[in-house]
């Protein structure tokens, strides 16, 4: 083969990598579950960088004069029965709930990846150990692990619960890695790896670590929609966060009772805040399966 | 031959989406199977052949629609025809024989149970069906017929497999059989009874079959007729025998010149390769399809679509040069290797590797299972030993031995250039690690996807060579443009290379630390012929300029021949025969190579005798005692050594200079019986 035709070849296989990757960010883009996902939690996360400088009123203002009043041109999501803007609580408590439950996913996934790659690739006896732990954790409610480990800590702060569902999250990330590293470990790259003298750590984070990436990015993002709610709950059971913070999950444990008095707007707006953040992150993961097959 | 043909494809063009675009992966083809005709579609990989059988059937995949033209089912039009009526259509007129038997039946129900379903769609009562899928395995010649259908799939071998497939496709009587690769997954003596049934299946049931196979050898002995597929337009349409003998369209010689056949040898011939590589899917041409590659292409080509030419009567070809074609050019293409330790070239034949005594056991199910028996073999510098034997013979263990990636039993010894070698890996030094290194039969799993051409083979240097980051990248250039491959590739991932180039980069990976021996694991049983025969080519180069020995591993008899200097034929884990590329070649031969070689399908359709070997591969668990291969010897019977044959294992001992064999009968009565 002549040289000029070898160098067009690859020109050729540029254009083509080039080409592919336009196709998909195209198909991503035209793909409308992950225009509407990507949009809703584009929007929550402008929130939660922006919130103090977009919300109206601060999160402790009272307003005596207005107290459980409904939604109206001065309160757009009416007052609570502390005479406080509903929607500015909103607004300002999504920092807490977006930052504590990604740090916690991100938490629980590397420690999970860490573990399943291991497994994975030692198999045998140590496998055998760390995959009946990850049964053992697993077979409790992850609630009731949260709200156990709250309690004998004795501590209520953001971090401990972080740390808590992190902890939680870890077996469920474990077994997914674990299962693709299993298939991965047979291919001939690692032995080709282990015949130009490298060390296992090498091997399991630069050689397997990069494919089996998307499973695990689908996972963290299963998981993440799962925190959120964990998180949410354990502020309604007051168990995850300091009390008076604004956060979605105590604004509604703070006013349920007064739904009974048909006051339902200072309870409904953060539950659509929890619910419509969950659905935007699931939504994006169901895209990304689809797009990328996996 | 009567006036209506069974199926008729008229200026089909079939479109794939994907990533949301149509791209056309069938132009224009037209071509028509005749009652009890057989015909065979070739071609390299995505040249389309299967999408063809696939639109035959009107069984597209769910982003396959066909865009133009009409398919014809015994003169009625069945381009648009419903669902239902397809259906009815398959149940009881065509049928399909799919490349992987193990895929093509379902695991969780019995055979018998499957095959009688096929009888209980077309009505008849389920008690009915049982003794009719019964004798429909007597048809296939499946030996105890009634014990096969209690099984599972995963209970039957390939063959046997196939087999099954077989008889459910011909349940139905269907006047039109499409066989997409039946034989390409089984072995060469396996492939060579499956075709023997096909033929005689064919003979008795008059029906027309469509026959698609890479294998052009195969395709000569079981087609009446022949179309060459490229890029998805039909180049090509001949009598069988004369397009193999009068091939008229440049893609078509390119082909039967790539393939390594009867008697070529590295010493002193090289293959010819085709340039470039097939077009990307969907792509739109102005002119011939081929142009791009064809060494006679003038601007005509380019410009202007081709019209079918008529070579003779039965003969036709798309290209304005079919009278040149003959002529074609022989293309050869030169690697270009600095090697690291010139001293090697020097030594050629001198004792490089000794394996003595190596033996594995595996633990299988609490059973101990001995795959390697008492393996010994030589290797000098600067040859190639090749290592030929049907599945599970044990070809790669030995080739995981040798490199430690799993460690003998006691008393098994591995001595390079003098230097006995440690069991396992982990042990060895990284000058040892260095001086042996294999290329894999599949690079997209032994290239790590993630990685850069240039991280790969860099790394490999650092590793092994101990230079630092920069060096290590020098190096890897240096390799890497010495296997031709393009500096513009360096930084791509391996999945966007051809299977070619992945392999290049295999190959340069495999010299990044200056070896002494590589093994080649079926290192082109992946790749399309033009593609292998480039490599073969390499491979060669690369032995003559860096003096480097090779293991070269494969089940293709042709390639073997062609690149060892020494062949060992291993069965059941044993070295059976051993010698000279020539000696095994020639014969005499022991009566397993006989049986190997005989099950062949010969490219220049001469036709051999076939020497058949009876029954299975026995388990290794458990073998036969005496000499294995006595239960399925063909030269057993009448040699007047069958007792011996049954009680006592022969060892490999000296019949001639420099060839070795492992057998009772004396090799001056094997030679008689042979000739």
């Amino acid at each position: 083969m002549s040289d000029k035709k070898l160098s067009a070849l690859a020109e050729k296989s540029n254009a083509e990598r080039k080409q592919i990757r336009s196709e998909r960010m195209q198909l991503v883009l035209r793909n409308k579950t992950f225009l509407v996902g990507a949009s809703m939690l584009g929007f929550w996360v402008i929130m939660a960088i922006f919130g103090n400088l977009i919300a109206p009123r601060g999160a402790g203002d009272q307003d005596f004069e207005f107290v459980s009043v409904g939604p109206s041109l001065k309160y757009w999501f009416g007052t609570d029965a502390n005479g406080q803007d509903v929607l500015s609580r909103v607004i300002l408590g999504t920092r807490l709930i977006v930052v504590m439950s990604f740090t916690a996913t991100a938490l629980g996934t590397i420690a999970g990846t860490a573990l399943g790659l291991a497994a994975g690739y030692f198999k045998g006896k140590f496998d055998m150990i760390v995959m009946r732990l990850i049964e053992a954790i697993s077979a409790i409610p992850v609630l009731i692990i949260a709200l156990l480990a709250i309690a004998a800590l004795e501590g209520r702060s953001p971090t401990l619960t972080v740390i808590v569902i992190g902890f939680v999250f870890t077996p469920n990330i474990g077994r997914t890695v674990r299962a693709a590293v299993l298939g991965e470990s047979e291919l001939e790259y690692v032995a080709a790896a282990r015949l130009r003298t490298e060390r296992t750590p090498h091997i399991l984070f630069r050689e397997i670590l990069p494919n089996v990436l998307p499973p695990i990015i689908v996972e963290f993002t299963v998981r993440l929609g799962y925190a959120i709610f964990a998180i949410a709950t354990l502020s309604f059971l007051g168990a995850g966060v300091e009390y008076g913070s604004p956060n979605w999950g105590t604004q509604i444990a703070e006013n349920w009772g007064s739904i009974y008095s048909n006051v339902w707007w200072a309870t409904a707006f953060p539950a659509l805040a929890i619910a419509s953040l969950a659905v935007s992150v699931n939504l994006i993961s169901d895209s990304l399966l689809e797009v990328f097959e996996i | 031959m009567s006036a209506v043909p069974t199926l008729e494809l008229r200026d089909l063009e079939v479109a794939y989406t994907v990533r949301g675009i149509d791209r056309e992966v069938l132009r224009s083809v037209s071509l028509s199977i005749a009652p009890g005709e057989a015909y065979g579609l070739v071609g390299e990989s995505g040249c389309g052949k299967s999408t063809a059988a696939f639109a035959a059937m009107r069984y597209l995949p769910r982003n396959g629609k066909i865009t133009g033209g009409s398919i014809l089912f015994e003169g009625k039009n069945v381009t648009d025809l419903s669902d239902d009526d397809v259906s009815a259509l398959r149940r009881s007129a065509i049928s399909m024989v799919y490349q992987n038997p193990a895929t093509a039946l379902n695991p969780t129900i019995r055979v018998g149970d499957q095959v009688a379903e096929v009888f209980q769609l077309s009505g008849v009562s389920k008690l009915d069906s049982f003794a009719m899928a019964q004798e429909a395995l007597v048809k296939v010649q499946i030996a105890d017929p009634a014990q096969v259908m209690r099984r599972y799939a995963h209970q039957l071998s390939g063959g046997m497999a196939q087999r099954v497939v077989i008889a459910m496709a011909l349940a139905s009587n269907p006047r039109l059989l499409v066989m997409d690769e039946p034989t390409t997954g089984l072995d060469a003596t396996v492939e060579a009874e499956v075709l023997d049934l096909v033929r005689d299946l064919r003979r008795e049931t008059g029906t027309a079959v469509l026959f698609i196979s890479h294998n052009l050898g195969v395709i000569r002995h079981m087609c009446d007729r022949v179309g060459v597929l490229y890029a998805g337009a039909l180049v090509e349409q001949g009598a069988t025998a004369e397009l193999f003998n009068n091939p008229s369209h440049p893609y078509t010689v390119g082909l039967l010149r790539c393939i390594p056949r009867g008697g070529l040898h590295k010493s002193t011939d090289r293959l010819d390769t085709i340039p470039g590589t097939p077009p990307a899917l969907g792509l739109h041409f102005d002119g011939c399809v081929y142009a791009e590659r064809c060494a006679l292409a003038d601007d005509k080509c380019r410009t202007q679509l081709p019209q079918m030419v008529t070579i003779s009567e039965s003969h036709v070809a798309r290209c304005f040069r079919s009278d040149k074609a003959g002529s074609l050019p022989h293309l050869v293409e030169q690697v270009d290797f600095a090697p690291q330790s010139a001293d090697k070239a020097t030594h050629v034949g001198e004792l490089l590797l000794e394996i003595s005594h190596l033996s594995k056991v595996f633990t299988q199910d609490g059973n101990k299972v001995r795959v390697i028996n008492d393996v010994s073999l030589t290797l000098g510098v600067g040859e190639t030993l090749g290592l030929v034997g049907e599945s599970g013979s044990g070809k790669t263990t030995i080739a995981k031995l040798l490199l430690g990636l799993v460690s003998p039993e006691e008393g098994g010894v591995v001595t390079l250039d003098g230097k006995g070698l440690a069991k396992t890996l982990n042990r060895r030094d990284v000058h040892d690690v260095g001086s042996m290194q294999i290329v894999f039969q599949n690079p997209d799993q032994a290239l790590n996807r993630r990685h850069s051409v240039t991280r790969i083979v860099s790394r490999a240097v650092e590793r092994l060579r101990s230079f630092n980051v920069k060096d290590s990248i020098n190096r890897a250039h240096e390799l890497l443009s010495g296997m031709r491959v393009d500096a513009t590739l360096h930084s791509a991932r391996p999945v966007q290379l051809s299977g070619g180039l992945k392999q290049r980069v295999a190959i340069s990976r495999a010299f990044a630390g200056s070896p002494q021996i590589v093994v080649c694991d079926e290192p082109t049983s992946a790749l399309d012929v033009s593609v292998q025969a480039a490599i073969l080519n390499l491979l060669v180069d690369l032995q003559k300029q860096d003096g480097v020995s090779f293991i070269f591993i494969s089940h293709d008899l042709g390639v073997v021949r062609y690149i060892s200097d020494r062949i060992a034929v291993l069965y059941l884990g044993r070295v059976v025969e051993f010698g000279t590329s020539q000696r095994v070649f020639n014969g005499p031969f022991h009566p397993y190579t006989e049986a190997l070689l005989s099950s062949v399908p010969n490219i220049d359709g001469s036709i051999r005798k076939r020497i058949p070997l009876t029954g299975v591969v026995p388990s290794p668990s458990n073998p036969p005692s005496g000499c294995v291969l006595n239960p399925r010897c063909p030269r057993k019977a009448g040699s007047g050594y069958e007792k011996l044959c049954e009680t006592e294992e022969p060892n490999l001992t000296e019949v001639e200079p420099g060839h070795f064999m492992r057998c009772h009968i004396p090799v001056a009565k094997l030679k008689q019986l042979q000739n």
